[in-house]
């Protein structure tokens, strides 16, 4: 609902890679994804969507998901990177409503 | 009939549409949204994978994966993919933006079918061009009007 805040996302990354190694990232987000078309009904379940999730390295975008009506509820991505250096993530979504949630991972190249 | 009752049968028309006509609606809203991604330019067949479960036991929770074959250099990437469904109430499902930083154009998500339905995923790639693969998957239990 537009009173609560987002919950908070759950990453998973590993902490520590090799240069030039490819790491696989899994986010979820718990959230209902309420399109507002269910039950038949209009407004029987008033719409809560997320719109956006973006992944930043480093400070520079390196993914984004534009999430529309078809987006399971508490959803999931996963994705590949290539990883050369000691690098900062920053996983961030936003709802219709401009709410966001934040999450922020290191991965340590040795 | 008073004010709140047609605009409630308004909003039905718009919202609940019977099966039939949420069906009709879907089926030609899908090829308006992918020629809204690629300008009515041609797309080609193959490169790329689509991968869904061939019987969905859950339509609110459906394992998608897609992947591109691309070597995602600065010179030559995927850009975009963009996921569509044919039976549902709305076609899209995401898009997704992709960059060089990626080691593979994969992207695994969730979505959620309806019911029985052919799924789309268009690739947008950094020289302009278009691909397109599709799945079919039947579903046991709709995820969407529930």
């Amino acid at each position: 609902m537009s009173g609560t805040p987002l919950a908070q996302p759950r990453i998973r990354i590993p902490r520590q890679a090799r240069a030039g190694d490819v790491i696989e990232i899994r986010t979820l987000i718990e959230h209902p994804m309420e399109s507002g078309i269910r039950g038949r009904v209009p407004d029987a379940v008033p719409r809560d969507m997320l719109a956006r999730m973006t992944v930043r390295m480093n400070g520079g975008t390196v993914f984004a998901a534009d999430l529309g009506n078809g987006t399971a509820a508490n959803p999931y991505h996963v994705l590949f990177l290539r990883i050369e250096r000691t690098s900062e993530f920053e996983f961030t979504w936003f709802d219709e409503l401009g709410r966001t949630a934040r999450a922020t991972a290191r991965v340590t190249v040795a | 009939m008073n004010g709140a009752a047609s605009r409630r049968a308004v909003l039905l028309g718009l919202v609940a549409l019977p099966a039939g006509a949420a069906l009709a609606q879907g089926a030609g809203s899908v090829e308006v949204a992918i020629a809204a991604v690629t300008g009515g330019r041609a797309v080609e067949e193959g490169g790329m994978a689509l991968r869904l479960p061939g019987l969905a036991e859950n339509g609110a929770q459906v394992p998608l994966a897609v992947t591109v074959e691309s070597p995602m250099t600065a010179a030559d990437h995927v850009v975009a993919i963009h996921l569509f469904a044919t039976r549902n109430p709305t076609p899209g499902l995401a898009s997704f933006h992709l960059s060089p930083a990626l080691a593979r154009a994969e992207v695994q998500t969730r979505i959620r079918l309806a019911e029985d339905q052919q799924v789309v995923a268009v690739a947008v790639l950094s020289d302009g061009r278009f691909r397109r693969a599709a799945a079919e998957t039947r579903v046991a239990t709709g995820g969407c009007l529930g």
